[in-house]
């Protein structure tokens, strides 16, 4: 972005914890919400489309740190597109080959892992600047995020909407399942619930770094 | 599928599978470039224009692709036809319209990482449609993204008045309002139409 070389980072614990929580790419970016939405309805798809992505975002962020020198500026975001699209091929190859059933049930989201903007976007602002480890650690933990926040939506909506965990039922015979939650209105809704959880955490922890500077104020 | 009617293709990719309510396609910019009505309104226009071009090209690389036997480069032309088309149209504005050029800001370029696009094209070689399905579906699919994103800008227009609990202020609240609306275009599933 400017002109100056970009200070490489040096490898942490926070490269990696970066991604789960304080850049969280869903809960705290709101990226990458198409897929997050839509595979979420049950558990085990949640799961299968969180690690197609994490492979992908891996893959084409370790291609792209590789070759950062080597991509002319002004290409880079086609360039960035076509590796990402290349992974996504083998990704849409591998699930169809081990499991029909799984491909079914994600049907044109494994494609569509290319648009995804977590993936570009990760490229654009962190591979092609950093180094190979750092970017390996980085884009492990932006996916394991990614992977955790599907898990979240997924868990939630399979519980409410049909009763089940991965399948195995939860309640008794006489649980009525409160099927809108694994119809589209159902993604909205939980999402922006957990959006509210978290947004409520934030304001009490605010509130309470106030209420103590207050203290601090009034006892000085 | 060969046998659909036009119109039949048009409303259902219009309101029965609303790519942005029912198939959660698109929902970065429906999200992002939803706060004010005008903006919203070249934001789709800037859409249709995308598909209805990417639509075409899909429909000729797909049978390109058959002759040649190269079905495993789909992907990767299809979202490289869409993202010069999303060049052309950017040029374009940048042209013409220079305020709407920094309205629509960041999510210009982002429609080439709008999942409706590149949606619209693989949903319709799946569906197997002819060329002039193909066009009709691509018109259906921006006229219904368009619809989503006005109903969205105007429901935030409204709210922009309204005194909302500061906990769900943002993302939240917009989150919430999508699900109502999803929850009435669920309405339309009578209609007919198969999901995808």
């Amino acid at each position: 972005m400017a002109e100056l070389p970009n200070p490489q980072e040096n490898l942490s614990l926070d490269t990696f914890l970066r991604g789960l929580w304080t850049e969280n790419p869903v809960f705290a970016m709101l990226l990458g919400m198409c897929p997050v939405l839509a595979v979420t309805n049950s558990t085990m798809n949640a799961i299968a489309m969180g690690l197609a992505t994490t492979f992908v975002l891996v893959c084409s962020s370790l291609l792209i740190s590789l070759l950062r020198n080597w991509i002319p500026k002004q290409v880079r975001i086609a360039s960035y597109i076509i590796i990402i699209a290349t992974f996504v091929t083998i990704v849409d190859y591998g699930i169809q080959a081990i499991s029909l059933e799984l491909y079914a049930a994600l049907g044109a989201f494994i494609q569509l892992i290319v648009v995804n903007c977590v993936i570009l976007g990760r490229a654009e602002a962190y591979a092609s600047k950093q180094r190979l480890h750092t970017t390996l650690v980085n884009s492990l933990g932006m996916g394991a995020g990614f992977t955790i926040a599907l898990l979240a939506l997924g868990t939630v909506r399979e519980i409410l909407g049909s009763g089940s965990i991965l399948g195995v039922a939860l309640f008794g015979e006489g649980f009525q399942p409160w099927v809108v939650m694994i119809l589209p209105p159902g993604g909205f809704f939980v999402l922006g619930a957990w959006l509210l959880l978290f947004n409520w955490l934030r304001l009490r922890k605010e509130r309470k770094v106030m209420e103590q500077s207050g203290v601090a104020a009034n006892a000085g | 599928m060969q046998d659909e009617s036009l119109y039949f293709i048009f409303l259902n990719a219009a309101v029965v599978n609303n790519f942005v309510l029912a198939l959660f396609l698109g929902i970065c910019p429906f999200l992002g470039v939803s706060a004010k009505k005008d903006t919203a309104w070249n934001m789709g226009l800037a859409v249709i224009f995308v598909m209805l071009v990417s639509s075409m090209s899909a429909y000729g690389i797909n049978w390109l692709l058959t002759e040649l036997d190269l079905l495993f480069l789909r992907l990767i032309c299809y979202i490289a036809v869409i993202a010069s088309a999303v060049q052309l149209v950017e040029m374009f504005v940048k042209r013409y319209s220079p305020a709407l050029f920094r309205s629509l800001g960041i999510f210009l370029p982002l429609i080439t990482t709008n999942c409706a696009i590149l949606g619209l094209a693989l949903f319709q070689t799946a569906k197997e449609y002819d060329f002039i399905q193909s066009l009709i579906y691509a018109l259906g699919a921006g006229a219904g993204f368009m619809l989503a994103l006005m109903l969205m800008a105007g429901l935030r227009e409204k709210l922009e008045l309204a005194r909302v609990p500061s906990v769900s202020q943002g993302a939240a609240m917009s989150l919430m309002l999508a699900g109502l609306l999803s929850l009435a275009f669920m309405g339309f599933a009578g209609l007919g139409g198969s999901h995808g």
